[in-house]
């Protein structure tokens, strides 16, 4: 079985090699058959080592001893368990999916090859994060998802915006990777080692100690510190800059990457951490009350977009919101199962957007679109799946996701639960509004593909040669992964509610203290399976907040367009705030950028240049220069002042003879 | 073992060099031949030194002992152990490369040229094997001569500057350097044997003033902020080849020199003033890093980023653990390979623009993909990406440092976030946008000879972040028994 772990992220790493280095050589059809044979084989053993972990064996073992050193040593290996072959199964479906639609999707853009050359690798570095036993290999999969990334938004590098964003990304993730180092310089500090099942074993020791110079409780510092890491990740407020910007990159990798795998490793990383996470309250609150803010307040940022892409964006980091937030109250099967439902739905919804970017010739303003149900039916049907997936429609995926997280918030005693109920359940309606907005204007309506302004934002190299401009329908290859997407989306969640939260599918993978945080066992006491679920979801609050979300957005998209702008002109400082994103992206320019640089600017001009330098490298020269012509006045050759000199120290000789004494 | 296989090490290429300027520069093809095949062969007998390494021993391998000057005691005696064996493969090897390096682009002296560099890595081979003081003083000033004329002859258009400030910094430093050794030579009764004064008992002042006079001279060359600022100057103004031996192997020897003088033959001192070390090397990570972030000259940020990253190896050495001390050790070498690499990057595009400045180019990636690729990865080096051999050195450190102090080891993190700031800022301005200017959009991509110096560094830099285990297996033995014995009191 070993063997088969180990081919399932080299075979999409030798894709991602031959298309990257003999891309020019294999042409584009070659790179893409090659990367998709890599994900294809990935998937299809994903499926194989799925069930083999279904019948109870779980793997954890060593590939190869990657350093020794102060009695700590790190392996690169593999831990194979229900949690990681549910990761597995989600990245390598999705990474499949998304290889196919970019055939269709990328077909003019001149980097073809390096695009499947970068999202394979993605892939492979994603595996390895996911299936990592380890600190270290977890460390190296998260930084090669973070240098993809990069990679990728960064992907059209002539324009100005692309290369910014993709800076800024790498930049943000640093700073979350600054906590997550810290974090695993504890554990290896006072564990010794960075093997995950090692350090699980001494988890309650590590619980007792008190971090020696900080004098903080150790596990709190750890987690914390692990947390901080997630919160760049999973792009948690206020981390959370980079991810709207991430939208200049191609539509393909916005699904993979930055909606469906990526970004939920922060999400991975916690359940996986569980066993520490437990230990400590206030990590958890800490946790909690991030991944609440982040639900609410990114969500409202989803209302006043018109970018489509952005729009998709800001629900994914309000999302991921929830998915932390179902962390922070010890519902760890709760939040992966919101991410396994939510890589299907968001996945979905982002490639739709990308077809429609596509029928509309790469218009992606949403103000500009429009009735498109007439034209592109395949994208219309899956995309209302994926939203209804999205608010939480019973039945659909995103419903028992969803209505668990809340339940599970609502059953917490921890300390913000209740801002945390406030905030999930009020989000509710935020989601469904945005959400419904963004499908009205742009399937039904008036049709105002026509009225594109002419300098509009483009999504492609490409130019257009559709003739009449009219709106069309993709390609096959494009709309077949939306169907493929769209299945999952609506049944998954029916279908594996039932073992994944209330059955023990996770086994050990996932721990957590029934006794301390006992809201998944108060969940399973009023669980009676999906379909009464649904049936008590009908009567419920969140339910009809949803529907309500869904009415309000009909009435002032479809029914009364008027009705938003003059709300808008009324509420023009909340308008003006929304607009402005809350002004994170301001403070961090005007403060972290450009004060750095100035700070950078400063020790230069003023400490090595003027002090160092000046002072003292130059000046010590000048001083001796001075020195010398001081004392070469003495030296004139002139015969009459060496005599004077001589005779006025003999009298100061005398002079100083006689008054000795 | 008497195999003179260090011998061979040192005395091949200085030999060979005299050759080469012989031939004199007019015949220019057999020159480079000469030089290339001088500076491959020494490369190859640095070879057994790691093939027939032992790694389980700690002391002296491959040692020869001579008689030199009889009436001082001063020996001929050579060694290598745990700790200096990477040094010498690792300065051969990139000697290759920069022989190659000036290929075409020198253009006058091109003889005298090429021998400057072989005698410096014949030298340079020396400072890491001698274990004896005066040879080692010898060997140590010896090497600032190549420098000073390299700088000098072949630099910019600041070059006399440059070259003065370099020579003057360096020397004044050693000279209290030779104040200590003959300190230790009477308090020693007579020796020079450096092996030796490690075993000797000192008093807590005079280690302290050894110390002091060690460190003026060693930490000049690391360069350790506050006496750092001849080198932004002298990468400026050397050629290419220049700023890569001056970065890859001449930056090393002062951090070697901490840790064949100052650790083992006054601990006491090194315990006492570590506090006062890290402090510096913290102000270099951090401080530095804010300077790099400013700059506006490609070479003056890879130098600044020199500087914050030795600043790592500077901190690992007094955390005294082994943690620190071999991650130490992985960044020197580490950062031989990868800021080799940097300014070799940025000399394939001087070659072409004939500026530096930041200013003059973007959009390099449109004109030159694959120089562009290289020129990505060996940055994502540089601001330490895992899998790169810059993490592995780095990623070790901080976990030494967090054991050490909590609080050093998160001053110390920083670099995750300045190091790639400063270096993807950079890259940004240079590689990324739209063809920026007629000199940019003229550029050809790297020639078979450019891919090739580049691709081997690629690789060395690649196997060292996937597989660092062979890289740290030889130093264990060493470096425990290095602290060991600075953990022992000499009072």
């Amino acid at each position: 079985m070993k063997t088969t772990y180990l081919l399932i992220p080299l075979a999409p790493l030798a894709g991602a090699i031959i298309a990257g280095l003999f891309g020019r050589l294999i042409g584009r059809a070659g790179s893409h058959v090659v990367t998709i044979l890599g994900v294809a084989i990935a998937f299809a053993l994903s499926v194989v080592v799925y069930q083999d972990v279904n019948a109870g064996n779980v793997f954890n073992g060593t590939v190869y001893t990657w350093l020794q050193s102060g009695g700590l040593t790190l392996q690169i290996g593999f831990l194979i368990d229900p949690l990681t072959a549910m990761m597995m199964l989600v990245v390598t479906f999705v990474s499949l999916m998304v290889h196919i639609y970019t055939i269709g999707y990328m077909v003019d853009d001149p980097g073809y090859q390096r695009f499947f050359s970068y999202i394979s690798l993605f892939t492979f570095s994603m595996l390895m994060l996911v299936m990592s036993n380890n600190f270290v290999q977890l460390f190296f999969g998260w930084e090669a998802v973070g240098l993809v990334s990069y990679l990728l938004i960064g992907f059209w590098y002539t324009r100005p915006t692309a290369i910014y964003a993709n800076l800024k990304a790498f930049l943000v993730n640093r700073v979350g990777d600054f906590g997550f180092l810290l974090g695993i310089g504890l554990i290896a500090a006072y564990a010794g080692t960075l093997d995950y099942a090692e350090v699980f074993a001494k988890r309650e020791a590590l619980a007792a100690i008190t971090e020696s110079v900080t004098g903080w409780p150790l596990i709190t510092a750890i987690c914390i510190g692990l947390f901080i890491g997630a919160m760049g990740k999973s792009a948690q407020v206020p981390l959370h800059v980079w991810l709207p910007d991430s939208m200049e990159g191609p539509t393909p990798i916005s699904a993979l990457i930055h909606a469906a795998t990526m970004v939920t490793a922060g999400i991975f990383m916690v359940a996986r951490m569980s066993p520490l996470f437990e230990l400590s309250d206030t990590a958890l609150t800490f946790v909690l009350v991030i991944g609440s803010i982040t639900a609410l307040f990114m969500g409202f940022l989803g209302i006043i977009q018109n970018d489509i892409k952005r729009v998709v964006a800001y629900s994914t980091l309000s999302q991921l919101g929830y998915m932390t937030v179902a962390l922070g109250v010890s519902a760890y099967s709760v939040a992966v199962f919101h991410l396994m439902t939510h890589a299907f739905f968001k996945a979905l919804l982002f490639l739709g957007a990308g077809s429609v970017i596509i029928g509309c010739h790469h218009n992606q303003d949403i103000r500009y679109m429009g009735g498109l149900r007439k034209y592109m039916p395949i994208t219309w049907i899956t995309s209302l799946l994926g939203s209804l997936a999205l608010i939480g429609f019973p039945l659909f995926s995103g419903f028992y996701s969803k209505d668990s997280i809340i339940e599970a918030v609502h059953a917490s005693n921890l300390a913000g639960s209740g801002f945390a109920y406030f905030a999930v359940v009020a989000g509710v309606f935020v989601t469904a509004f945005y959400s419904f907005r963004m499908y009205f204007l742009v399937f039904h309506g008036k049709e105002r593909y026509d009225q594109v302004p002419h300098d509009e934002h483009h999504d492609s190299h490409s130019d257009d040669h559709h003739g009449d401009g009219k709106p069309h329908e993709s390609p096959w290859v494009v709309t077949l992964p939306l169907v493929l997407l769209a299945i999952p989306s609506v049944l998954i969640g029916f279908i594996t509610i039932q073992p994944m939260l209330f059955g023990d599918w996770f086994g050990t993978s996932i721990f957590v203290d029934a006794a301390k945080h006992p809201a998944m066992s108060h969940m399973a006491e009023s669980f009676h399976g999906p379909m009464a679920m649904a049936l008590h979801g009908i009567t419920s609050l969140p339910f009809i907040l949803a529907v309500s979300g869904v009415a309000v957005a009909w009435f002032f998209y479809l029914k009364r367009p008027d009705i938003p702008a003059a709300i808008q002109k009324m509420a023009m400082p909340i308008f003006t705030l929304l607009e402005n994103k809350y002004y994170f992206d301001k403070f961090n320019e005007v403060f972290f950028a450009a004060g750095s640089r100035m700070l950078g600017r400063g020790l230069w001009k003023g400490g090595d240049q003027l002090l160092i330098d000046g002072a003292m490298v130059n000046g010590s020269a000048r001083a001796i220069g001075w020195i010398s012509a001081v004392v070469r006045l003495f030296q004139t050759g002139h015969i009459y002042q060496y005599a004077f000199s001589m005779i006025i120290g003999v009298f100061a000789l005398l002079t100083f003879w006689f008054n000795r004494g | 073992m008497n195999s003179h296989l260090l011998s061979i090490a040192i005395w091949v290429p200085i030999v060979g060099a005299l050759f080469v300027l012989a031939l004199g520069s007019e015949r220019r093809d057999l020159v480079r031949w000469l030089s290339a095949v001088v500076a491959f062969v020494s490369f190859l007998v640095t070879i057994p030194l790691f093939m027939r390494f032992d790694s389980s021993m700690a002391g002296m391998q491959f040692v020869e002992h001579a008689s030199w000057i009889p009436r001082f005691n001063i020996e001929y005696f050579l060694g290598i152990d745990g700790i200096s064996m990477w040094f010498i493969v690792l300065n051969s090897f990139i000697t290759v490369l920069v022989v190659l390096a000036g290929w075409d682009v020198i253009k006058e002296k091109q003889a005298q040229y090429m021998a400057a560099f072989l005698i410096m890595s014949g030298l340079m081979n020396g400072i890491f094997s001698a274990l004896d003081g005066i040879l080692f003083y010898v060997f140590f000033e010896a090497s600032l001569i190549p420098m000073y004329l390299i700088i000098g002859v072949w630099g910019g258009p600041n070059r006399v500057y440059a070259a003065f400030k370099f020579f003057l910094y360096t020397l004044l430093g050693s000279l209290l350097m030779l104040v200590a050794l003959i300190w230790l030579f009477i308090e020693s009764g007579g020796s020079f044997n450096i092996l030796e004064w490690h075993q000797l008992r000192i008093d807590m002042a005079p280690q302290i003033l050894i110390f002091i006079a060690f460190l003026l001279s060693f930490a000049v060359k690391v360069p350790m902020w506050p006496v750092h600022t001849w080198l932004p100057d002298a990468h400026v103004e050397a050629p290419t080849g220049g700023s890569v031996v001056l970065a890859a192997i001449a930056l090393k020897l002062g951090a070697y020199g901490f840790l064949r003088f100052s650790l083992p033959i006054v601990p006491d001192a090194s315990h006492a003033m570590a506090p006062f070390i890290i402090t510096l090397s913290l102000i270099a990570v951090i401080y530095i890093g804010f300077v790099a972030l400013a700059q506006e000259d490609m070479k003056k940020l890879v130098a600044y980023s020199s500087i914050s990253h030795m600043g790592f190896v500077t901190l690992g050495f007094f955390i005294f653990n082994p943690l620190g001390v071999e991650g130490a050790l992985v960044q020197m070498v580490s950062h031989g390979f990868v800021s080799a690499a940097m300014f070799l990057c940025i000399g394939v595009m001087y070659d072409r623009v004939h500026s530096r400045q930041i200013a003059d180019y973007g959009g390099v990636v449109n004109t030159m993909p694959t120089f562009a690729a290289f020129f990505l990865f060996f940055s994502m080096a540089n601001a330490g990406l895992p899998a790169t051999s810059g993490f592995v050195g780095e990623f070790m450190v901080v976990l030494g440092a967090v054991k050490y102090n909590f609080w050093v080891g998160a001053a110390a993190a920083t670099t995750l976030i300045l190091g790639a700031a400063y270096t993807l800022w950079m890259y940004k301005r240079v590689a990324f946008g739209e063809v920026a200017n007629r000199h940019v959009a003229e550029l050809e991509d790297i020639n078979a000879r450019e891919y090739l110096i580049l691709a081997i560094l690629a690789i060395a830099v690649l196997v060292m972040g996937v597989y660092p285990f062979p890289f740290t297996e030889v130093m264990h033995a060493s470096v425990d028994n290095l602290l060991k014995h600075v953990a022992m009191s000499k009072l």
